[in-house]
């Protein structure tokens, strides 16, 4: 099947700064995949390339199988892209602006899919506010109905969380899921880690332009770390197990295993030392760590 | 086409919703330049045999506001849109180099017409005779206006910020508009100035929409549809090679 998009050695220089360095991956069909990356690592300029907003140096898109550069129209035909910047014309409404952007596309009579698309968005009171009298984060909701009145299969938000409250992140979510589900592909970018835990199935981590690592979201975390575990302890901890030893904490020792399996072995030497257990708890890495211990270079 | 018609519509509307400021004002500009010059200078000059300086002002007027309408109005929203980010949302859709320029050339086009038709109304009863070759008159009011126009989508394109836009408006517009005959005719110069002012394409957009009016002019209107028709097909071009090779909009 085509992928959905299809990253061949994209690079894109600003002046002297490498904003993106030969990055390539694929997102089949379907898949709801995250890009993650501090600030600047190029997450925004490789979603510019993708929507033909910029052109790459070197390299190739394709969205659905169609080159961003060689056949762009129908490229963007399929793309829908909510920018990270919020933007919006002052001059019209939230009905207004909906119904123009759907005659870009070539579309007339988009009012059912217009006022479905307000009623998923909590926007249907606001049909006839102008932009300009309407809050960040409804702005925000705005520029997502923008980027879907054309159906696209291919949905990427760039962080369209930022500035917006929770309730609203929860039914955008919820929304975004619903579209997944329906078929279409999503790709998103955030600053919220744990959005992309509980969304994606699939991660690329970007850093300085580069692809750090691009994995099924449970491998990433699987193999990502060694995981701890804290022991509380009716005596002192056998001489045999110190070398797993990373910190104590309130009376608890702090143990790093390479491995879960290996929690078979800490609780034998514990036995064969004869030191009761207390309190054991095992913690669980989570992405933020993963994310964290990646960008300070460390290996997964 | 349905994209080209959107674009187009938006561009009338943009314009429309403030047309106190962007129709209502240049036509009470014109007004105050056709008082004022023809107080001034009525007892003095016939520009042309028979053609009384007061109406041979006011095509003149009507030009010149209808080109720096039809240049304000594309710039303008180009400028706005880019500054604002919002010229994103035309980016995003697959509209082609030449949806996007016929779109913003159109509206330029005829926010023009609706300030000169505006002029005219208010100062045509200052006495201008019946229009003897309402024709002319047409294809140099569009024509004229798909010049400016165009020239404000390069500009419009060109500049990063509003007072780039505004230094054009200053240092080309503005001395070409006012240096094309609008208060005179070319014949009345020293001759080196005359031959000047043959380089100005604005001079051959208000000569031969005065042509139009009172069937005289300072040559013929054939010459002058020749330079001005030159002048929208080469900067025409320029404006849908601009776009289609994404200068300044697509980095
Ligand atoms: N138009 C531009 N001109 C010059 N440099 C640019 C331009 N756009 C982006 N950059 C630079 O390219 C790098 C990548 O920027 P980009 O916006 O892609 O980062 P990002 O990953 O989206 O960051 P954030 O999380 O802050 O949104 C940055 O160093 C930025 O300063
Ligand atoms: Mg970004």
């Amino acid at each position: 099947m085509t992928h959905a998009i299809s990253i061949e050695s994209v690079s894109k220089r600003f002046g002297s700064l490498q904003a993106l360095d030969s990055v390539s991956f694929t997102v089949a069909q379907g898949e709801f995949f995250a890009l993650l990356g501090p600030n600047g690592a190029g997450k925004t300029t490789l979603i510019s390339a993708m929507a033909g907003l910029s052109r790459p140096d070197s390299g190739h898109i394709r969205i659905m199988g169609h080159d961003t550069v060689t056949s762009a129209r129908q490229a963007r035909m399929t793309l829908g892209v909510v920018p990270q910047e919020l933007v919006f014309d002052p001059f019209f409404s939230v009905r207004e602006a909906l119904v123009f952007q759907s005659g870009y596309f070539g579309i007339r009579h988009n009012d059912a899919w217009i006022d479905e698309l307000l009623h998923k968005l909590g926007l249907t009171d606001k049909a006839g506010t102008n932009m300009r009298a309407l809050s960040g984060g409804m702005k925000r909701r705005v520029m997502v109905a923008q980027a879907l009145v054309h159906r696209p299969p291919v949905i990427v938000l760039d962080e369209p969380t930022a500035g917006v409250d929770v309730e609203l992140r929860q039914s955008l979510w919820a929304f975004v899921q619903e579209l997944n589900q329906a078929g279409h592909t999503i790709v998103l970018t955030t600053h919220y880690l744990e959005e992309a835990e509980t969304l994606c199935s699939r991660i690329a981590m970007l850093k300085k332009g580069k692809l750090l690592a691009l994995e099924n979201k449970d491998k990433l975390l699987a193999h990502s770390a060694t995981r701890e575990i804290s022991l509380k302890l009716a005596a002192a901890l056998p001489a045999s197990l110190q070398p797993l030893k990373v910190r104590e904490a309130d009376g608890r020792h702090i143990l790093q295993l390479a491995d879960i399996a290996r929690l078979e072995d800490v609780l034998r030497e514990l036995r064969l030392a004869a030191v009761e257990v207390r309190e054991l708890s095992i913690h669980e890495t989570d992405l933020e760590q993963v994310f964290v211990k990646m960008m300070h270079g460390g290996r997964v | 086409m349905h994209g080209f018609m959107t674009l187009f519509k938006k561009e009338i509307l943009r314009f429309w919703k403030v047309a106190f400021q962007t129709v209502m004002a240049p036509v009470l500009t014109a007004l105050l330049y056709q008082l004022i010059f023809s107080h001034v200078l009525s007892q003095h000059v016939e520009a042309y045999p028979g053609v009384s300086y007061t109406a041979f002002l006011i095509p003149g007027l009507v030009m010149m506001s209808m080109a720096q309408n039809a240049f304000a109005n594309s710039s303008s929203s180009l400028i706005q849109s880019k500054i604002t980010g919002n010229i994103v949302f035309l980016l995003l859709p697959p509209l082609t180099a030449l949806e996007f320029f016929g779109a913003y050339l159109l509206a330029a086009i005829v926010r023009g017409l609706v300030v000169g038709a505006g002029v005219l109304a208010v100062t045509a009863w200052f006495g201008l005779p019946l229009p003897s070759h309402p024709l002319w008159i047409l294809a140099f009011a569009a024509l004229g206006c798909g010049v400016l126009g165009t020239l404000g989508i390069v500009a419009g394109i060109w500049a990063d910020k509003f007072d780039q836009l505004a230094a054009f408006q200053n240092f080309i517009i503005m001395p070409l508009t006012f240096l094309s005959g609008v208060f005179y005719s070319i014949n009345s110069l020293p001759p080196l100035w005359k031959t000047v002012s043959h380089l100005n394409p604005v001079f051959y957009m208000i000569d031969g929409f005065r042509y139009g009016f009172f069937g005289q002019g300072d040559v013929s209107p054939w010459l002058s549809l020749a330079v001005v028709g030159g002048s929208f097909a080469a900067l025409a071009s320029w404006s849908l090679y601009l776009i289609g090779s994404g200068y300044k909009l697509r980095q």
